[in-house]
C-alpha cells in the first residue's frame, strides 16, 4: 500500500510542522487558553492580521465545536479537535511553495499523491472576516484551508495575511492510514488518540447536548458581551476581544443545546460580530 | 505581421470562473486593439488552473497615421465653451480651424508600433478584468482572482515590455507544479503550446475536457462499467487539472443500501467524482476521480486515498439514512409545525394543511383521476423529509429522500412516487410528472405557494422573484397542459386562496380574495405567453383568447389559440382579420352599440355578456319579428352584397357555435372563413354610411353581427397585424 511508508504519529506531526515553520521565521506560540471554535479566533491571527506590522506565527489551537460532538461514536467527527495554524503577514510571494514544502516535510510525496487547490472562499460571520483561497486536497481529502485575508472585523487587511489551517486529525489519519480517528497513534509508544480523548468526547457531548445549563449560559453570554463593551470603553482591545471569544463560545454551546431558534441565531451572530469589530477597531487605533 | 502570445500566470483560478475569464480576455483584447486601430487575425484563448492565455495571429506591425476632426463649439459661443473644448482636445486656440462659424479641432496621430499598443493593452486587461471576485495579496494593491505571478508577452520573438505592480513581463513561465518545478523559457506563440505540453501542461481546455471525458469512460469500461455522463463534472475536472489522469476506484458495496441519488450527489458535489453503472443499469460500487499527476506508483496511493475519503463520506450518509429510516414519516410530519415556511405565511405544517385540501379537491372534482384519500395521504407526508437528517445534509434531495423513506416504510407506490416528484418540474427541461397522484400533489403544491405569497403581497416584481413564483406558475402550466387537465384556473386559484384565508382569523385577507384572484389570472396569462413563446405560439393570440373573459381552461384555451394561429397565418385568415378590423373600426367610430330599438342594457339592469338573446324581453310576436329582422341587419337589405353576407352569416354562425361547443376550433375557424368572400364584397360595394339613416343603421347592425360572429372564437381586436 502506497501510504505505508508515511508513519508520523500525531505528536511528531505537530513537532515536524513546528520545526518547519520555525525555520521559516515564525514565532511558535502555544494554544490560546480560551475555548474557541477555530484557530482563526486566536488573537495571534485576528488582531495581528490588522494594521501595518509584519507578523509570522504558527501554533496549535484546540477547537471546540459543541454541535459536532458525536459521543465518540462517529469515526470522523469530534466536538474537540486540533488545528495547526500558520499566519504570514504580508503573505509572501512563495506562500504556496512554502506550504507544499511543509507537506513534503511530513512525508507526502506530491508525485505519488494528488495535491490540488480547490476554490473555497472563507468567511466568518462572527468575526466580520472574509478571504479568498482554496481548500487543499490530498487524494480527494481536504487537508488544509488556505486563505488570503481581505477583511477582518470589517476592516481591510493591509498588508494581506496569508493563513494556513491544517486539520491535524485528518492529516494524521491520512498519513497513518487509519479509518477511525480514535485509532490514531498519538506517540510512538502505543498511546492512541482514543486513549487520550475518547472519554472527553463522550462526556463533553453529554454535557453540551444534555446537561449544560442554558439559563446560566444565556447569563454568561450577556455578561461576556457587557464586559467586552466595558473593555472597549477602557481602550483595552485585547481583553475586549477575549470577551468576544467567550461570548462566541457560549453561543456555540447554546446552539448545541438547541435553545436558539433560526431567527435568533442571526441576532446572536450579529452581537458577537459587533463585539469583535469594536475590539478590532480599538486594536487598529493602537497599531497604526 | 507576427503572432502575439500573452500568458497571465497566477495561483489556481477557480474552475467555474475559467470559461468566463477566457471570454473576457478575448473581448478586452479585441476592444483595446480595435480602439487603437491595430489589426489582428484570429484570436485564441485558453486556460489552465494557473494561467490565462491569449494568442493573436497576424498582428500588424504598426498602426497607420490617422487624422480625426472633432467638431467644437460655435465661434459665437461663450469663452468657457471654447476653453473646455481646448482642454478636451489638448490643442491651443491657433490650432483650431474655423468653418461656417464653428470651431473644428483636427487631431493627427502618428502611427504607433504594435508593441507599444500591446503594452497598453496588457495593462488595461489586467486593470479592467471583470473577475466575479478578486483579491489583494502581500503588500501590493493590485487585484486579481488569486495572486498574479507572471506575465509572458511576446510579439513574434520579442518580449513586449509591461510592468504591473512589480511584475515585469518576460519569456519565462512554469510547467506542471510537481513534474516540472523549474522555469521554462518560451520562444513565442509558435512553441508555447508544445513546450508546455512537454512540461505536463495541456494548455487547451477543450483538449483536457476531451481527455477527461474519454479516459474516464475508458477507465470505467476497463472494469466493464459504464460512466454516468456528467458534462458539468467534465468541465470542472478539466478546470482543476493541467494534466488530467482519470483513475477508477471501488468502494464497499455495502454502501449501496444508501439511496442512489445520495451516493451520486456526494461523489459529485463533495469529491467531483464520476459515478458508474453496471450492465443492468444499477449503480456500481465504483468511482472515477481525476488526478492532476502521473503518479510514480501508477496512481495506487491516489485511488486508495480517495477511496478512504469517500468511505468516510458514505459512512456519514449511511448513518443519517439509517437514523431516518427508524422514524415514521408521519412522526416527522408532526414536527413541521416548528418550521417556519415564511414569517407571513406560518409554518410548513400550515402549508401542508392547505396543500392537502387542494390536492383532495383536485381528486374529488375529477380534475385528476385518483383516489382522494391517497392524494391526501401523499400531501400530508410530502414535506416530512425536511426534518430528516439526510435532507439536512443534502437539501437538494428534498422530495427524493421522502420518496425513498415512504417506500421503505411501506407506503403505496403512487404515494411514494408523488412525494418524490412533487417539486417537479423544477425548471425548464425537467421531467413533468404524469402519474395522477403525483400530478395532483405537484400542482397543488405550486398553486398553493403562488396563491399564498400573492395573498400577502409578496409578488414578483421586475427582475425580483425571490420565491420563484414565476417558475412555479410555468411549472403549473406545464403540469396542466402536458397532462391535459381540465380545470377552471379561476376556481382552483380561488380554492387555494380560500384555504389560506381560512387559516387566518383576520377577515381582511378574505376580503382581498377577489382582487387577488384577478391578479393571479393575469399573472398566469403572462407566464403562459412566456412558456408558449418557445413553442412559437403568438402572445397576441393568447391575449385574444384570454380577452373573451370566460376562458380559463388552459387546455381548451391553447386549443383555441392553436387553431387561431393556423387560421390567421393563412391568406384567408389574414383577409378576414383585415375585414374584421375594418368593421370594428367603423363600429367604434360610429360608437355603434347595437339595434336602436332596444334600450341599453344598463337601463334595463340586465347583466349583458353579449350572449343573451336580445329578444327575450319582447313579448309582442309581430314586433319580435321586426326587431329580429332589424337586429340581424336583414330588414330591407337591398344590395346583393348585403344579402349575400346575411346568407353567409346565417350559415356560418350556427356552424361556428356548434363547433365551439364541441371544442372543434379548427371547424369554427373554417365556418368563419366562409365569411371572407361576402364581407370583402360587402366592403367593396356597400356604403355603410348611407345618407338614409335606416340603411346606415341596418348596415351597421350587419357589421356588428359579423364582428360578434368572429368574436365567438377569440377577441380579434387583440390580434396584431
Amino acid at each position: 500500500m502506497g501510504t505505508s511508508r508515511l508513519s508520523l504519529n500525531f505528536q511528531d506531526l505537530i513537532l515536524t510542522l513546528h520545526r518547519y515553520w520555525a525555520a521559516q521565521g515564525c514565532v511558535i506560540l502555544q494554544p490560546y487558553d480560551m475555548e474557541m471554535g477555530a484557530g482563526t479566533f486566536h488573537p495571534a491571527t485576528v488582531l495581528r492580521s490588522l494594521g501595518p506590522h509584519p507578523w509570522k506565527a504558527a501554533y496549535v489551537q484546540p477547537c471546540r465545536r459543541p454541535t459536532d460532538g458525536r459521543y465518540g461514536e462517529n469515526p470522523n467527527r469530534l466536538g474537540h479537535y486540533y488545528q495547526y495554524q500558520v499566519v504570514l503577514k504580508p503573505s509572501p510571494e512563495n506562500l504556496q511553495d512554502l506550504y507544499l514544502g511543509s507537506l513534503i516535510e511530513i512525508g507526502i510525496d506530491p508525485l505519488q499523491h494528488d495535491i490540488r487547490f480547490v476554490e473555497d472562499d472563507w468567511e466568518s460571520p462572527t468575526l466580520g472576516a472574509w478571504g479568498l483561497g482554496w481548500e487543499v486536497w490530498c487524494d480527494g481529502m481536504e487537508v488544509t484551508q488556505f486563505t488570503y485575508f481581505q477583511q477582518v472585523g470589517g476592516f481591510e487587511c493591509r498588508p494581506v495575511t496569508g493563513e494556513l489551517t491544517y486539520g491535524l486529525e485528518r492529516l494524521a489519519m491520512y498519513i497513518q492510514g487509519v479509518d477511525n480517528v480514535f485509532d490514531l497513534q498519538f506517540n510512538g509508544e502505543g498511546v492512541t488518540y482514543g486513549d487520550v480523548f475518547l472519554e472527553n468526547e463522550r462526556e463533553m457531548s453529554a454535557y453540551n447536548f444534555e446537561v449544560a445549563d442554558s439559563d446560566a449560559l444565556f447569563d454568561e453570554f450577556r455578561k461576556a458581551a457587557a464586559e467586552s463593551e466595558r473593555c472597549i470603553d477602557a481602550a483595552l482591545p485585547i481583553p475586549a476581544y477575549e470577551q468576544a471569544i467567550r461570548a462566541s463560545h457560549v453561543f456555540n454551546t447554546l446552539q448545541a443545546r438547541g435553545v436558539i431558534s433560526v431567527a435568533e441565531r442571526q441576532a446572536y451572530i450579529g452581537r458577537v460580530r459587533d463585539l469583535a469589530k469594536a475590539a478590532c477597531g480599538a486594536w487598529l487605533e493602537r497599531a497604526t | 505581421m507576427a503572432d502575439f502570445l500573452l500568458e497571465l500566470l497566477s495561483e489556481e483560478i477557480p474552475a467555474r470562473m475559467q470559461a468566463g475569464a477566457r471570454n473576457a480576455l478575448a473581448r478586452l483584447f479585441a476592444e483595446c486593439t480595435e480602439e487603437a486601430g491595430l489589426t489582428t487575425g484570429a484570436i485564441d484563448v485558453h486556460s489552465t488552473p494557473r494561467r490565462l492565455v491569449l494568442i493573436a495571429r497576424d498582428v500588424s506591425e504598426a498602426t497607420g497615421p490617422s487624422r480625426e476632426e472633432v467638431k467644437g463649439p460655435r465661434t459665437s459661443a461663450p469663452p468657457q465653451a471654447l476653453e473646455g473644448f481646448l482642454r478636451k482636445t489638448g490643442l491651443s486656440r491657433e490650432r483650431l480651424e474655423e468653418r461656417d462659424g464653428v470651431f473644428f479641432a483636427v487631431i493627427e496621430r502618428q502611427g504607433r508600433p504594435a508593441a507599444e499598443i500591446l503594452t497598453d493593452t496588457v495593462k488595461r486587461i489586467v486593470a479592467d478584468f471583470p473577475w466575479p471576485k478578486s483579491m489583494r495579496w502581500g503588500s501590493g494593491s493590485l487585484r486579481w482572482v488569486r495572486p498574479l505571478h507572471g506575465i509572458v508577452a511576446i510579439l513574434g520573438e520579442s518580449i513586449v515590455p509591461v510592468e504591473i505592480d512589480g511584475i515585469a513581463s518576460g519569456a519565462t513561465t512554469v510547467g506542471h507544479r510537481f513534474h516540472h518545478p523549474g522555469p521554462i523559457t518560451i520562444g513565442g506563440a509558435a512553441d508555447y503550446v508544445e513546450k508546455l505540453r512537454a512540461c505536463h501542461v495541456i494548455v487547451d481546455q477543450d483538449e483536457r475536457e476531451r481527455l477527461v471525458r474519454e479516459e474516464a469512460e475508458a477507465a470505467a469500461a476497463a472494469a466493464e462499467l459504464k460512466l454516468l455522463p456528467d458534462e458539468g463534472l467534465v468541465l470542472e475536472n478539466a478546470g482543476l487539472t493541467s494534466w488530467p489522469v482519470p483513475l477508477l476506484g471501488q468502494f464497499d458495496a455495502e454502501f449501496l443500501d444508501v439511496p442512489r441519488e445520495v451516493i451520486v450527489l456526494t461523489m459529485r458535489t463533495n469529491q467531483k467524482y464520476f459515478a458508474c453503472t453496471d450492465k443492468s443499469g444499477g449503480l456500481a460500487p465504483a468511482f472515477v476521480c481525476v488526478a492532476n499527476v502521473e503518479a510514480n506508483d501508477g496512481g495506487q496511493a491516489i485511488v486508495e486515498g480517495n477511496r478512504r475519503v469517500l468511505a468516510a463520506r458514505l459512512a456519514d450518509a449511511r448513518f443519517f439514512w439509517e437514523q431516518d429510516l427508524k422514524v415514521p414519516l408521519e412522526e416527522q410530519a408532526a414536527k413541521l409545525d416548528g418550521i417556519v415556511f415564511h414569517e407571513k405565511l406560518g409554518t410548513v405544517a400550515d402549508k401542508v394543511e392547505r396543500v392537502a385540501k387542494l390536492t383532495r379537491w383536485l381528486a374529488e372534482t375529477g380534475v385528476v383521476e385518483a383516489d382522494p384519500d391517497q392524494v391526501e395521504r401523499a400531501a400530508r407526508l410530502s414535506k416530512a423529509d425536511l426534518v430528516s437528517g439526510m435532507v439536512g445534509e443534502f437539501p437538494e434531495l428534498q422530495g427524493v429522500i421522502g420518496g425513498y423513506l415512504a417506500e421503505a416504510q411501506g407506503e403505496p407506490k403512487p404515494v411514494a412516487d408523488a412525494i418524490r416528484d412533487h417539486y417537479k418540474p423544477a425548471g425548464q427541461g425537467d421531467q413533468v410528472p404524469t402519474e395522477p397522484v403525483s400530478v395532483a400533489l405537484a400542482l397543488a403544491d405550486k398553486l398553493d405557494s403562488i396563491c399564498a405569497f400573492f395573498s400577502v403581497e409578496l409578488k414578483p416584481t421586475g427582475s425580483k422573484d425571490p420565491f420563484a413564483l414565476r417558475r412555479a406558475a410555468i411549472a403549473s402550466i406545464e403540469l396542466i397542459v402536458r397532462n391535459g387537465l381540465r380545470l377552471s384556473l379561476t376556481e382552483s386559484l380561488r380554492g387555494a386562496l380560500a384555504n389560506r384565508a381560512g387559516q387566518l382569523r383576520d377577515s381582511e385577507t378574505a376580503h382581498r380574495l377577489d382582487r387577488t384572484a384577478g391578479e393571479l389570472l393575469d399573472f398566469f396569462a403572462e407566464r403562459l405567453k412566456v412558456q408558449q413563446r418557445e413553442a412559437g405560439v403568438r402572445h397576441d393570440l393568447i391575449d385574444a383568447v384570454f380577452a373573451l373573459g370566460n376562458e380559463d381552461d388552459l387546455v381548451r384555451l391553447l386549443a383555441r389559440v392553436k387553431a387561431l394561429q393556423q387560421f390567421v397565418e393563412t391568406g384567408e385568415g389574414a383577409d378576414l382579420l383585415t375585414a374584421y378590423k375594418r368593421a370594428a373600426n367603423i363600429l367604434k367610430k360610429e360608437n355603434w352599440t347595437g339595434p336602436q330599438v332596444m334600450s341599453s342594457p344598463a337601463e334595463q339592469g340586465i347583466p349583458q355578456t353579449g350572449e343573451e338573446d336580445p329578444l327575450v324581453l319582447v313579448e309582442e310576436p309581430g314586433l319580435r319579428e321586426a326587431i329580429a329582422e332589424m337586429a340581424s341587419g336583414e330588414a330591407g337589405a337591398d344590395l346583393p352584397e348585403e344579402k349575400a353576407l346575411i346568407v353567409a352569416l346565417d350559415a356560418a354562425e350556427p356552424k361556428a357555435a356548434a363547433a365551439v361547443e364541441v371544442e372543434d376550433f379548427t371547424g369554427a375557424m373554417a365556418a368563419l372563413a366562409s365569411l371572407r368572400g361576402p364581407i370583402d364584397a360587402f366592403f367593396d360595394h356597400v356604403t355603410v354610411n348611407d345618407p338614409d339613416p335606416a340603411k346606415r343603421e341596418r348596415r351597421l347592425n350587419l357589421l356588428m353581427r359579423f364582428r360578434d360572429a368572429v368574436n365567438t372564437v377569440a377577441d380579434f381586436s387583440r390580434i396584431e397585424g
